[in-house]
């Protein structure tokens, strides 16, 4: 159904095997390397990503076109590009669908966002669980670098760059940048509070570029295509480009599609997941993974883009929409939850360490039916001492307790006067 | 002892970076294949390998899901417990395996054979509820199903 939407990312994906390098070229593929490197100089391809509104598409939406600026004209060599491939965030799994299809997307994302920055060396930061995309990677970043579009002198320019694949140990918080700059270093993978920014002292103390997987495979086609066109692959005026969304939970078919930012919730969920399982009734979701909050059925219609989500206090994060039904406890929901993020947690300060477990405890005891009025307020002042730690993890992580208070409180009520959970009768 | 053949491969590979501690978490997973678990004595020569201390290799092996510092069953059974995994009844596959193999999370069964983890979520939602088996992701998973899989990796060792 998502194909009356135009493909770009996912155009030639097929269904047990990647697109092959001359598939790929045959697609046009690398022919906006070939013509940045022929006759784009470098500021060119930052104007088109500024301009294009490329937002960050591994969560926190942060503009591409101004992250690429922040590496100084004079800043010192060697300079790194990381693809951020960790993809840890609960119910995300874009990337790993991506990364099965096409390859070389990205391996030409990489070197445009590279040579824009003047990088020579590419980093993909890749998770343990997705060793099938790894290896697949490092055998076509073999293939390209035969063909001459990896390694020294690229289609004949005097462009130098190459990529490497790094495998993760596996914990969540690699995720985030100061922490998967400690991990790429063989240090303790603790987040560290910038600055200095990673685009000015990153990797090995040089400036380093880190973007997602989804955001760099963009970047082909915007230099190819132009700024206008992306934009006008979104539905809403302030949005750009199409988002792969990945949804799970309880609708009928659960997947990775490719749709214009902007597209209302609704029709994701009733026209490509055909609907909600067993005929049962929508009763929220979370937009974009475990870090984003509660939508709830008020937000139906919503325009899935990251102006409309951040207008109603949320975020479009990953992308990753998990949907619940009306059988759904949200108590029960917040609870796993706040698991992960109590186990997932880092431990190297001290709101986030102690502050999880607190939480999980009395959201254990609510769901127990052990729960007290007290406790909602308990609750509110320990998630905002969670903002003060210092990386994104805690407020993310906090952001289904807020709006579980803000948009369910009838129901955690209904399980503290009860007694019990309503859905366990 | 680390066989000289492994040593010299990880030397060989080590010289080739620029910075051999880049290098570390290969290193360990090398070392942890070779020892079955990242044993005090792969900790050593994993230090000596990367020019590191002990003491920094053990902050990252305490730190990392798939690094064992204790020793672990031929198989490793990781079962996804986050949201989605959770909601298509993912406990139900910890209950049975505990059953089965008669061992509770985080043991290894007498015949050395199974080590059954939680795991957070494995980006398989898709596809839940989902487990990883020597880090192979396995979903959607029946109990039914579940049983075939238990049974074949039982076979393969009988």
């Amino acid at each position: 159904m998502t194909a009356t939407y135009p493909q770009v990312l996912l155009k030639h994906r097929k269904p047990d095997r990647i697109t092959t390098l001359v598939e790929y070229r045959e697609a046009g593929g690398y022919e906006a390397l070939r013509r940045v490197l022929t006759k784009m100089d470098r500021q060119e391809v930052k104007t088109r990503l500024a301009d294009a509104l490329l937002l960050g598409r591994g969560g926190a939406g942060f503009p591409a076109g101004i992250k690429v600026q922040t590496v100084a004209e004079d800043a010192p060599f060697p300079r790194y590009l990381v693809c951020n491939a960790d993809e840890m965030e609960p119910g995300t799994f874009k990337d790993r669908v991506f990364l099965h299809a096409e390859p070389h997307m990205l391996i030409e994302g990489m070197t445009l966002a590279a040579y824009s920055i003047k990088a020579s060396h590419g980093i993909i930061f890749i998770r343990p669980e997705y060793e099938s995309a790894a290896r697949i990677l490092e055998r076509e970043i073999g293939i390209a670098r035969r063909d001459g579009l990896l390694g020294k002198n690229i289609l004949e320019s005097d462009y130098d760059f190459d990529i490497v694949v790094h495998r993760s140990g596996g914990r969540y918080i690699c995720g985030e940048v100061t922490a998967q700059i400690n991990a790429l270093q063989g240090i303790r993978p603790n987040p560290k509070q910038p600055p200095p920014y990673a685009t000015d002292k990153g990797l090995w103390g040089k400036p380093t570029l880190i973007n997602n997987v989804e955001t760099l495979a963009c970047i082909p086609h915007i230099v190819k295509n132009g700024a206008q066109w992306f934009k006008e692959l979104a539905l809403t005026p302030e949005a750009a480009g199409t988002k792969l969304f990945c949804v799970s939970g309880r609708v009928n078919q659960p997947g990775c599609y490719e749709l214009p930012l902007g597209i209302q919730l609704s029709e994701i969920i009733e026209t490509c997941c055909g609907g909600m399982k067993d005929g049962a009734t929508f009763k929220a979701c979370l937009p974009g993974g475990a870090s984003t909050g509660f939508l709830t059925v008020d937000h139906y219609h919503i325009a899935m883009d990251f102006d409309s989500l951040k207008k109603v206090g949320n975020r479009l994060g990953t992308g990753a929409i998990m949907v619940f039904d009306h059988h759904t406890c949200m108590v029960d929901v917040t609870v796993n939850l706040t698991e992960f993020f109590a186990r997932e947690s880092c431990g190297w300060c001290t709101p986030c360490r102690e502050g999880f477990p607190f939480l999980l405890d009395l959201l254990r005891r609510i769901e127990n039916g052990q729960g007290e009025v007290d406790f909602m307020p308990m609750m509110k002042t320990m998630c905002r001492h969670l903002w003060k730690s210092y990386c994104a993890f805690a407020p993310g992580g906090v952001a289904s307790i807020e709006s579980l208070l803000e948009h369910f409180e009838d129901e955690v009520m209904a399980h503290i006067e009860g007694k019990g959970c309503p859905f366990k009768k | 002892m680390l066989p000289e053949t492994l040593k010299h491969e990880l030397q060989e590979q080590i010289a080739r970076v620029a910075h051999p501690r880049e290098m570390a978490i290969d290193v360990i997973n090398a070392l942890q294949d070779h020892f079955g678990y990242f044993s005090d004595e792969a900790v050593t020569q994993a230090a000596d390998l990367l020019g590191m201390s002990p003491l920094e290799l053990d902050e990252l092996a305490t730190f990392y899901t798939f690094i064992y510092r204790e020793p672990v069953g031929r198989h490793v059974i990781h079962v996804c417990d986050s949201l989605i995994c959770w909601m298509e009844n993912g406990e139900n596959l910890v209950a049975h395996l505990c059953e089965r193999l008669g061992i509770q999370v985080g043991e290894t069964t007498a015949d050395g054979l199974f080590t059954l983890l939680r795991v957070c979520c494995i980006g398989y939602c898709d596809r839940a509820p989902a487990i990883l088996v020597d880090r192979k992701v396995h979903g959607p998973l029946t109990l039914a199903s579940l049983d075939r899989l238990i049974d074949t990796l039982k076979e393969r060792h009988s």
